[in-house]
């Protein structure tokens, strides 16, 4: 094996490779190559390192130096500076919010108070060489599951560990595999849920395209422990990066015998298939996902009978989550004590969640179970940016709700965030502030199950409609007494005579803003205002008296609405204003306010 | 010319279809692979597969209409992806929608009358880091302006 004196990474995950990290790799190589040190130094491309504001990112090993936001012209002198001369490209580092430079990784807040388990290869390894995934232990727990423990003793060991579905749910784990061992059957299945769907969490993206030799193991690890001997992951059409590292993932382990006949020749035989997704949110139910890989519509089922008992092919199957798995091969190595001396008296271990919205370091990041929104906030993320106030954090998506400023110091597990009205959902986190209007992110999130929505029960398909035609009214400015009265009837009925999950959890954006922030809607429907200055029917572009007339604001305006001499003061007329913000934009003075 | 290449299309599609026979549930990859060929699920692609799979046309249909990546009609040269996940909407993605609607001339959904851009409302592409984002064919442009959005298209 080669010895390297200096290991460059170079972030290969979604966010950094739109931002450009592709090329920013090519030119490394280059440069290395000119410099002649190619025999001292490696490019390693890694999955995501999680702080995704700051891309492209490239830390410099050993010094664990963190160059943020490269760009192709800094690659030269990341090589003649840092490379051969040791000398580290200060104006490339990693900058705080107070504007400190950061010299290494470990120092920045984003890192210090996280816990990576599910995350832990992520940025670290090259996820499409499986020796760097096997130098970290990688299939070792595999090994050890094969060679040393029954399927019942693996099954203890998930028990006990407290693991509990990271997909939303929140159902144990290991109780889930315990059904599906206990059934009497020569046929069952594993399957892995990689249709990350909520709009806003990418958590389940990052580790598959980070590390997913640990998704693969654990779907090993489960179907020996259940008795099933072929698997299948259901993941998103929309994630290419993550589908192909899979694909040369699969074939890896088959080629070190890690999958398929007779697994470390111990007659265990394991055999894994992917299958692609086709843009519907309602395939992340279980019950929907097996309709889909079996070539139906993607519908869910009533339940009983679980999959468990009668699932895909009308076999018993387990389904997990992504980030389930990849804590799997790390309980069994370590231990299930190991796992629950971490977290909440009911939530175990860590969580991954995907940071986004008004934020500063939008990006991921996991955090032990029990930590508050406002240490991932304030402390992790950074805090709002642009010197605006924070207003709410929206947990679990379209299922979720909106957490206000008064629960902030909530520890996060499953039960309190159900108990203050959200949820925790896949992982997605989205911060807003004072600029977004709590009446129409309900809308937002209500149109997104209405066209989500299968269309199998009344309940989904014709109640969140009439909800969201009530939310359009409202932000329209055309909102009735009663309406408040009237989304509040259809939600709860909806929640309770709903199918599946979706349904069931489709009121909660609507219902959880109405609990913290009813004065929006009765603003809205009483006052015709738009407190957030969002709704654009209830809004008026007004100049100011800062205006010096340079007319820049008549220039842009599509409809020729704003008046006015030069070096006099302008004035829009709201006949003709279309409330584009055009003009807004175009002013340099302030001197057009929105009201 | 074309219709040659129809042949060769109909033919590659009954051989992949013939392979995935092998398999449980191969309905879901024989359409995605119809689609990656022709471009689109016309009735008479759906046909096809209904006949080689020897199911009923209606379960074809059912299925083509049921996921949003299934298209019944071909689309543009380039597909423009906008994001509309919450971390692209707290941003104001909305902004960047309409302006992409003022540069093409077309609605969300629609095709250019020249069938180079096909502009299309997608779920969440997963890169909020650079919210707001769209994405052309498989370039993804991040932390856009609305001003950003004409020279992206002259681009292409």
């Amino acid at each position: 094996m080669d010895i390297y004196r200096s290991h460059v990474l170079v972030c290969g995950g979604t966010s950094c490779n739109a931002a450009g990290s592709p090329k920013i790799f090519e030119k490394l190589n280059v440069e290395i190559k000119k410099a002649g040190l190619e025999k001292e130094v490696k490019v390693v491309k890694t999955g995501c390192f999680g702080l995704c504001e700051a891309g492209p990112i490239v830390i410099v090993y050993p010094e664990g130096s963190f160059y943020s936001k490269v760009a192709d012209k800094d690659v030269q002198e990341i090589v003649s500076e840092h490379l051969k001369h040791s000398r580290i490209v200060d104006r490339l580092l990693f900058k705080d919010a107070d504007a400190n430079i950061i010299t290494s990784l470990d120092d920045i807040g984003f890192y210090k108070m996280q816990e990576r388990i599910a995350l832990r290869n992520c940025g670290i390894i090259d996820p499409e060489k499986i020796d760097e995934y096997i130098a970290f232990d990688g299939y070792k727990a595999l090994g050890q599951c094969l060679t040393q423990l029954k399927p019942q003793q693996i099954l203890d060991v998930i028990k006990d560990s407290g693991l509990r579905g990271r997909g939303g749910g929140g159902f144990p784990t290991g109780l889930k595999w315990q059904f599906a061992k206990d059934e009497d059957s020569a046929q069952k299945y594993v399957i892995c849920n990689a249709d990350e769907g909520d709009p806003g969490a990418f958590m389940d993206r990052s580790v598959l395209e980070g590390d997913p030799h640990a998704v693969l193991e654990a779907m090993a690890i489960s179907g020996y422990a259940i008795g099933a001997d072929m698997g299948y992951i259901y993941v998103r059409a929309e994630y290419p990066i993550a589908v192909q590292r899979l694909e040369i993932a699969i074939e890896q382990a088959k080629e070190y015998g890690l999958l398929g006949k007779n697994i470390f020749d111990t007659g265990f035989d394991f055999d894994l298939e992917i299958r692609l997704g086709a843009g519907a949110f309602v395939c992340g139910e279980e019950m929907a996902l097996i309709s889909s890989i079996e070539g139906f519509r993607g519908e869910p089922k009533p339940k009983p009978p679980f999959p468990a008992q009668k699932g895909l092919f009308n076999k018993p199957t387990i389904i997990n989550n992504v980030e389930t798995l990849a804590n799997i091969p790390q309980i069994v190595l370590n231990g299930a004590e190991w796992f629950s001396s971490m977290g909440t008296e009911t939530s175990k271990g860590t969580k991954v969640f995907a940071l986004g919205g008004k934020i500063v370091n939008t990006g991921l990041l996991e955090i032990p179970m029990g930590t508050t929104l406002r240490e991932i906030i304030y402390d992790i993320g950074g805090g709002i940016p642009d010197g605006k106030q924070f207003k709410a954090a929206q947990t679990g998506g379209p299922s979720g709700g909106c957490i206000p400023d008064e629960h902030l110091d909530t520890p996060i597990d499953y039960d309190s965030l159900l108990s203050i009205g959200s949820m925790m959902g896949s992982g997605g986190l989205i911060v807003m502030d004072e600029d977004n209007c709590m009446v129409d992110v309900a809308r937002f999130f209500l149109d997104f199950t209405v066209d989500e929505s299968c269309g199998k029960c009344p309940p989904c398909r014709i109640g969140t409609k009439r909800m969201l035609e009530i939310l359009e009214r409202i932000v329209a400015g055309q909102g009735v007494q009663g309406d408040i009265e009237k989304l509040e009837r259809l939600g709860k009925n909806i929640s309770i005579s709903s199918l599946c999950g979706l349904g069931k959890s489709a009121p909660n954006p609507v219902m959880s803003t109405l609990k913290y922030f009813r004065d929006e809607y009765e603003a809205h429907i009483n006052g015709k205002k738009c407190p957030a200055g969002h709704c654009k029917a209830l809004l008026n572009y007004i100049i100011n008296d800062k205006c010096i007339g340079c007319g820049a604001c008549k220039q842009v305006c599509p409809t020729d609405a704003i008046s006015g001499d030069k070096k006099e003061a302008h004035l829009i007329n709201q006949n003709d204003c279309i409330k584009c913000g055009a003009c807004m934009d175009k002013c340099k003075f302030a001197a057009i306010d929105k009201k | 010319m074309i219709q040659v290449d129809q042949k060769l299309m109909r033919e590659e599609l009954i051989s992949f279809i013939e392979e995935q026979k092998k398999k449980k549930g191969p309905l879901m990859p024989v359409m995605q692979k119809a689609q990656e060929l022709f471009g689109a699920l016309t009735i008479d692609v759906q046909e096809l597969i209904a006949s080689e799979l020897d199911i009923p046309m209606s379960d074809v249909y059912g299925v083509a209409t049921f996921y949003s990546q299934f298209s019944l009609e071909p689309k543009g040269e380039h597909i423009v992806s906008v994001c509309m996940g919450t971390a692209c909407y707290v941003k104001n993605i909305e902004k960047i929608m309409d302006k992409l609607v003022d540069v093409l001339g077309v609605e969300p959904g629609e095709t250019t009358p020249d069938n180079k851009f096909t502009l299309e409302p997608t779920r969440c592409l997963g890169c909020c880091g650079l919210a707001p984002v769209i994405m052309v064919d498989d370039q993804v442009y991040g932390r856009l302006a609305p001003s950003d959005v004409a020279g992206i298209i002259v681009g292409y």
